[in-house]
């Protein structure tokens, strides 16, 4: 179970208030005619799938029924944090990784559960 | 005063009003327990029900001009003028429900539009979508505690707070308008649902249903 802060609700809730929608901080093309079908297609179909950070978009369904972004890590599953939407996360993957150079030499793959 | 078209939707013909319990009591019954009860539970229907959509501060001027109460800007606040008959509730960031004796919605309703003019607002009546049940007693928390996926413990769960949560399976608005009462709000199609599930959860407590 996640226990999610709503920032409309400006407190904790229970998983089963929420429904989670996909990739946060997807803008649709300003002039869609002017797309290649590439591009198109990229915005419609095309999502990423990090092994790490990750923003998202949920909705309290149950609740305010607010859209709203959260930052999450999706090998831990932890939740960095939450955020309205029109906002910019304050936890990214590059704030999340040191740069290469400084990681140690040995570094294992996984995380323990 | 705005264009959109409205109507009162309470008639004023003799057809015979019911309840959204009226098909539950016939079918579950309305048990009583006497004087060993450790929950009452009542049904508060036909009461007006509006939803006001909007700005937080123009909905503020209308509602304290022609109800006098404030809208609540803290997120999950109730407030309730001093008779508790009225009441305005926090549902989201744009949205409150308004509950007034059953009868005053339409003319709450034509007030504040003529108030608002031609501001950005929404205002629906939904007094016959849904129905309040009221839970009082000394057992009414411990059975919110078995049913309801929020904490209801009164340490986040104050007086004067509202929560829209799930309710067995049910989408729920829960209120607690004083200390020793609780509100559930439910939808019509889910009020003999939720009855029916309050009368097993309560067996335990000697429901007194009064009707
Ligand atoms: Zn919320």
């Amino acid at each position: 179970m996640f226990y999610i802060y709503c920032p409309y609700c400006g407190e904790h809730r229970e998983e089963e208030e929420f429904h989670p929608k996909g990739q946060a901080h997807i803008e649709r093309p300003k002039e869609p005619e002017a797309c290649s079908d590439e591009e198109w297609g990229n915005y419609l179909f095309f999502r990423d799938n990090p092994r790490g950070v990750h923003h998202e978009m949920w909705v309290h369904a149950v609740g305010c029924r607010k859209f709203f972004n959260m930052t999450r890590h999706t090998v831990s599953y932890e939740i960095l944090e939450t955020y309205k939407m029109g906002e910019q996360p304050s936890i990214t993957a590059d704030s999340q990784n040191p740069p290469r150079e400084t990681v140690p030499v040995s570094h294992p793959e996984g995380v323990r559960a | 005063m705005s264009n959109a078209a409205t109507f009162d939707t309470r008639t004023d013909t003799a057809i015979p009003v019911e309840s959204p319990l009226a098909y539950s009591y016939r079918h579950s019954g309305a048990p009583r327990a006497g004087d060993s009860s450790r929950l009452q539970l009542r049904e508060r229907a036909m009461l007006g029900h509006l939803i006001l959509r909007g700005g937080a501060i123009v909905l503020d001027e209308a509602v304290r001009d022609v109800l006098g109460l404030n809208l609540p800007g803290q997120p999950q606040a109730l407030v309730q003028d001093a008779s508790g008959e009225r009441s305005i509730q926090w549902l989201s960031p744009d949205e409150w429900l308004v509950i007034v004796p059953g009868g005053e919605e339409f003319p709450l309703e034509t007030k504040l539009r003529e108030h608002l003019g031609s501001a950005h607002f929404a205002i629906s009546d939904v007094s016959g979508g849904q129905t309040v049940l009221e839970l009082s007693g000394e057992a009414a928390q411990e059975l919110l505690m078995k049913t309801v996926i929020y904490d209801v413990h009164p340490s986040n769960f104050p007086v004067g707070k509202g929560v829209t949560t799930i309710f067995a399976k049910a989408t729920t608005i829960i209120r607690r308008p004083s200390e020793e009462r609780w509100e559930l709000v439910v939808r019509r199609s889910f009020a003999d649902y939720c009855y029916r599930w309050l009368l097993d959860a309560a067996a335990e407590y000697g429901v007194n249903v009064e009707q």
